[in-house]
C-alpha cells in the first residue's frame, strides 16, 4: 500500500466533510466500517460477595412496632428473578391485618407522633438515615437479590438516595412552620401508602420520609414481588426506637392494597404504580374525605436535536431507557431524533448496546440485570411482538442471556410511528421506540401527544432551545442534557394521566400537610 | 488568517465526565486482570524526556524495554521508547534486533513555539537518526487563536516529511481549555495526516485524563466512519498506576473495541507506570506482593 501523500495545503474551511480525505493509513471500505467488541479482552466474573447478608427464611408483618404473624396464617413465596428460585416467604396480610395496622397507626398518631415537636421527630429521622447509610451494602445486596436490579445501581443509586431522602426530610421536620409563610401546617393523620416493585426501598423512602417529617403515621404496603427489603427497613425503624405504630408494614397482593384504600380510618392515600390501578383507586376514594396523591405511568419523550452533543446524548438515551432494566415510570421510552442526525445516532446506539453487559445482577460489571418477574417478562415479550407485527424493525445486540432467570436483551425499534402500540403504551422494560422529526415544533407537538406526562428529555447545545422546549413540554420533570437524575430536594410528579401531587422538595411536603 | 468556526461536533462536559467515570467502576479481577496488565504493558511507550538525559540513561531504559521482568511473569517487551531527537542514535543502537520502536519527540517539543523551519529541522534530525515514530506537538497558540488552517498545514507538512514513519500528534489537551477544543483539535490532526493522536507532552498539568481521552476516542470513531481510516490513540502523562492503566483499557474496550486494543492502535505514554504494572503482574502470578526494590528503575 502506498503511503506517499501529497502535501495538502488547503486552508481549513468548515468541518470534516468538505476536506479532502487523508491518504495515510489503510483505507477500510464502507461496508467493513464496523466496530467489534469482546473478542480480545473479556472481564472475568466479579460477583459481589454476599454470604454475610442474611435473608430470613420467613418475613412477618410489622404492626404496632412488632413483627407479627398474619391473621390468615398464610405466606407467599418471594422469588429471586435472577435464578427463579424461592428466596424466602412473606406474610400474606388481609383486611383484618390492615385494620390492625390502621388502628396501631391511629393510636400512635394520637398518643405520640402527632403531638411530638418537629425537632424531636427530626432526631428519629436522622437516626434512621444514619442507620440506613451504615447498612447500604447489605441492603443493596438484598435489593438486588429480591428484585433483580444490578448491584451497581442498587449500591450506587438506590440506597444512597434512600438515605438522602431521610436526611433531607429530617431537616424539614422542625422547619415546617416557616415553610409556608402565614400558614400553620398540620399533619393529616394516618397515611396509607402503596408502592411499586421497581425501586422498592427508594419508593418506601419517598413515601415514609415526608409523611413522618410532617407528623403523620403510616401503613405501607410494598409490592408483592419485592417485599423483603421493606421488612429489613422495619428492622431499622425498630432499631432507631421509632415509637410503636408510627410505621406499619403490611405485605400482600392487590387485595391487601385495596383493604388499605377502602379502610375508613385512613386520612391520606399515596400510590405509585400503574395508571390502571391509579384510576381504580381514584374512583374508590371519590366522595370520601381521603386526600390522594398518585404517581403513575409514563411514556416519556427524549428529544435529540441535530445540534446536540451526540456522543453524550447517546449516554442520555442509554440512561433514559435501560436504567433499571427499563422498569422506570419516567423512562425515556420514546426517542425523537432530528432527521439529519438519525444515521449517526442509530449507529452509535447499536455499538453502545453491544457493550452493555446483561446478566447476574450481583456481578459488579453487570449493566442490565433481571426482569422483575415472569409476569413482567411476558408483558415485555408481548409488546415487542406487537411492535414486530406492526412492522417496526427490532434491534437487539448479540448478547447471551443466562439460561435460568428472567432476562431480556436491551432492544430498540426503528421504523416506529406515533400510532404503533410500542409508541403509545408503557412497556416498562428495556425497549426503546425510535422516531424521527424535522422541526423542534413538530417534536414538541408529538412529544405532548400522549395521555401521560411524567417526564421528558431535551438534548441540544443551544440553551435558548432548551428553555423554549422545556417550558412547552407537558411533563412534570424535564431533563436537559441529562436523564433520570433524582434528588430529594427536587419535586417529582406527573401531568395528565401520570398522576398528581409531587414527591420531594418543599412541594412534596404539601402531600402530607393541611395548611391551617 | 481569519477565525473559522468549523462544526466538529460538540461535547457536553458534565455527561462526558460522568461517562468517563463509569469506566473506573468496572471490576477487573483474576484472569482478565492479568491479561489486561500484560496487554497494557505491551502498549507502553517507555518515556524519558529530560534535559539531563544521557546515552547511559537511555541504555537503562532500552534494556528495561526489552527485558522488563523474569520470564515466568510472561511479560513481553514494551511497544516503544520515547526520547529526544539527540538520543535517537543511542536508543536505536541499544534496541537493535528487538521489536521495540524508537519514538522521538520533535517540532520544538514541548512548546512548539518556534519557526516552522526550526520545527522541520528538528523533525529531520530525528528521522535521519532513524526514529521509527515521530511525536510532534501542535501550535496551541495558533489553535486557540482559531487558526485551524495553520495547525492543519503544519501537521500536513511534518507528515509529508515523515513519509512512512508513524506520526503521533500531541494536542496538549491541558492547554486547550475545553472539550469542544479537544474534539476540534483531534479532527484537525487526523484530517492533516496524524497516524496517532496523543493527549499531552507530560510537561503540562493536567496531562492525560479519562474524559479527555474519551473525547478523543469518540473523535477517532467519528473519523473512522467518515473516512475509513483507523487512527491510533495515545494518552500520555499522569498515568502512574496499573489500576489507571486498566481503566484506560476498559474505555478503549467499550468504545472502539477489538481493533484498537493492540499496541499498533493504542499506546500509553508513561515511565513510572511500568513498574506498577510489573508489581501487579508479579502479585497475580505469585499470589503476594513484592517489594518495589525487586524491579529495576526505568
Amino acid at each position: 500500500m502506498s503511503k506517499k501523500r501529497p502535501a495538502k495545503k488547503t486552508a481549513f474551511t468548515t468541518g470534516v466533510a468538505v476536506l479532502a480525505p487523508p491518504t495515510h493509513g489503510e483505507l477500510i471500505p464502507q461496508r467493513d466500517r464496523v466496530l467489534r467488541f469482546g473478542g480480545r479482552w473479556n472481564y472475568s466474573p466479579a460477583p459481589e460477595v454476599h454470604t454475610d447478608v442474611k435473608v430470613h427464611p420467613r418475613y412477618e408483618l410489622f404492626i404496632g412496632g412488632k413483627f407479627v404473624k398474619p391473621s390468615s396464617g398464610k405466606y407467599f413465596p418471594s422469588i429471586n428473578p435472577a435464578t427463579e428460585k424461592q428466596l424466602s416467604e412473606v406474610a400474606l396480610g388481609n383486611a383484618a391485618d390492615v385494620d390492625r395496622a390502621v388502628k396501631a397507626a391511629r393510636r400512635a398518631y394520637e398518643k405520640t407522633w402527632g403531638k411530638m415537636p418537629g425537632r424531636e421527630r427530626a432526631k428519629y429521622l436522622f437516626r434512621i438515615a444514619r442507620l440506613l447509610q451504615e447498612k447500604i451494602r447489605d441492603l443493596a445486596v438484598l435489593e438486588s437479590l429480591d428484585g433483580g436490579k444490578t448491584i451497581r445501581e442498587s449500591r450506587n443509586i438506590d440506597l444512597p438516595l434512600v438515605a438522602a431522602h431521610f436526611f433531607y426530610h429530617a431537616g424539614w421536620a422542625d422547619k415546617l412552620d416557616y415553610a409556608f409563610p402565614g400558614r400553620k401546617p398540620q399533619p393529616l393523620g394516618v397515611a396509607g401508602q402503596i408502592i411499586p416493585w421497581n425501586f422498592p426501598l427508594l419508593m418506601a423512602a419517598w413515601k415514609l420520609a415526608p409523611a413522618l417529617a410532617c407528623g403523620n403515621t403510616c401503613v405501607l404496603k410494598p409490592a408483592e414481588t419485592t417485599s423483603i427489603t421493606a421488612m429489613h427497613l422495619a428492622e431499622i425503624l425498630a432499631e432507631a426506637d421509632l415509637p410503636e405504630g408510627v410505621v406499619n408494614i403490611v405485605t400482600g397482593f392487590g387485595d391487601t392494597g385495596a383493604a388499605i384504600v377502602n379502610h375508613p380510618d385512613i386520612d391520606k392515600l399515596a400510590f405509585t404504580g400503574s395508571t390502571e390501578v391509579g384510576k381504580l383507586i381514584a374512583k374508590s376514594v371519590a366522595g370520601t374525605r381521603k386526600k390522594l396523591t398518585l404517581e403513575l405511568g409514563g411514556k416519556a419523550a427524549n428529544i435529540i436535536c441535530e445540534d446536540a452533543p451526540i456522543d453524550q446524548a447517546i449516554e442520555g438515551i442509554i440512561q433514559g431507557i435501560y436504567f433499571n432494566q427499563g422498569h422506570v415510570c419516567c423512562a425515556g421510552s420514546r426517542l425523537f431524533v432530528q432527521e439529519s442526525v438519525v444515521e449517526p445516532v442509530i449507529r452509535r446506539l447499536r455499538n453502545r448496546l453491544n457493550v452493555l453487559r446483561v446478566g447476574d445482577p450481583l456481578d459488579k460489571n453487570t449493566d442490565i440485570g433481571a426482569i422483575n418477574s415472569r409476569q413482567q417478562l411476558d408483558k415485555i415479550r408481548e409488546m415487542v411482538d406487537s411492535g414486530k407485527k406492526e412492522g417496526a424493525e427490532l434491534f437487539q445486540p448479540a448478547c447471551r442471556l443466562p439460561s435460568k432467570g428472567y432476562y431480556y436483551a436491551p432492544s430498540f425499534f426503528t421504523g416506529v410511528t406515533d400510532s404503533h402500540r410500542i409508541a403509545q403504551e408503557e412497556i416498562f422494560g428495556p425497549v426503546l421506540s425510535v422516531m424521527t422529526f424535522r422541526t423542534p415544533e413538530e417534536a414538541l407537538e408529538r412529544a405532548n401527544n400522549t395521555p401521560y406526562g411524567l417526564s421528558a428529555g431535551v438534548w441540544t447545545d443551544k440553551g435558548s432551545k432548551v428553555f423554549k422546549l422545556a417550558t412547552k413540554l407537558r411533563a412534570g420533570v424535564v431533563w436537559a442534557e441529562t436523564y433520570n437524575k433524582f434528588d430529594p430536594a427536587s419535586p417529582f410528579g406527573g401531568y395528565k394521566e401520570s398522576g398528581f401531587g409531587r414527591e420531594g422538595g418543599k412541594q412534596g411536603l404539601l402531600a402530607y400537610l393541611r395548611l391551617g | 488568517m481569519t477565525r473559522q468556526s468549523p462544526s466538529f461536533g460538540r461535547v457536553d462536559q458534565i455527561m462526558v465526565e460522568e461517562r468517563a467515570a463509569t469506566f473506573t467502576k468496572r471490576s477487573i479481577k483474576t484472569e482478565s486482570k492479568l491479561q489486561g496488565l500484560r496487554l497494557a504493558f505491551s502498549m507502553l511507550d517507555l518515556t524519558t524526556l529530560e534535559g539531563r538525559d544521557t546515552p547511559g540513561k537511555v541504555m537503562t531504559l532500552c534494556h528495561k524495554a526489552m527485558h522488563p521482568a523474569p520470564e515466568r511473569y510472561g511479560v513481553g517487551p514494551v511497544a516503544a521508547v520515547c526520547v529526544y531527537p539527540k538520543l535517537v542514535p543511542a536508543a536505536k543502537a541499544f534496541l537493535r534486533g528487538s521489536t521495540v520502536k524508537v519514538a522521538a519527540v520533535a517540532t520544538y517539543f514541548p512548546s512548539g513555539q518556534s519557526s516552522m523551519k526550526t520545527k522541520m529541522e528538528d523533525t529531520r534530525v530525528a528521522l535521519q537518526a532513524g526514529a521509527d515514530e515521530i511525536d510532534m506537538v501542535i501550535d496551541r497558540a495558533a489553535f486557540l487563536r482559531g487558526e485551524y488552517g495553520r495547525v492543519h498545514d503544519e501537521i500536513a507538512a511534518v507528515k509529508e516529511l515523515c513519509g512512512d514513519v508513524h506520526l503521533k500528534v500531541i494536542l496538549e489537551t491541558g492547554e486547550l481549555i475545553t472539550y469542544d477544543n479537544v474534539r476540534a483539535a483531534s479532527m484537525v490532526a487526523m484530517q492533516a495526516g496524524a497516524d496517532f493522536i496523543k493527549t499531552s507532552t507530560g510537561k503540562v498539568s493536567p496531562a492525560a485524563t479519562l474524559p479527555v481521552t474519551l473525547v478523543m476516542l469518540d473523535a477517532i470513531r467519528e473519523f473512522f466512519f467518515a473516512t475509513g481510516r483507523r487512527i491510533g490513540m495515545k494518552p500520555a502523562g499522569g498515568i502512574r498506576t496499573a489500576k489507571q492503566a486498566l481503566q484506560y483499557l476498559v474505555m478503549v474496550n467499550e468504545t472502539l473495541g477489538d481493533d484498537w486494543l493492540t499496541p499498533d492502535m493504542f499506546r500509553l505514554g508513561a515511565s513510572t507506570l511500568a513498574n506498577d504494572i510489573l508489581l501487579q503482574i508479579a502479585k497475580s502470578v505469585d499470589g503476594r506482593y513484592q517489594s518495589g526494590d525487586y524491579f529495576s528503575l526505568p
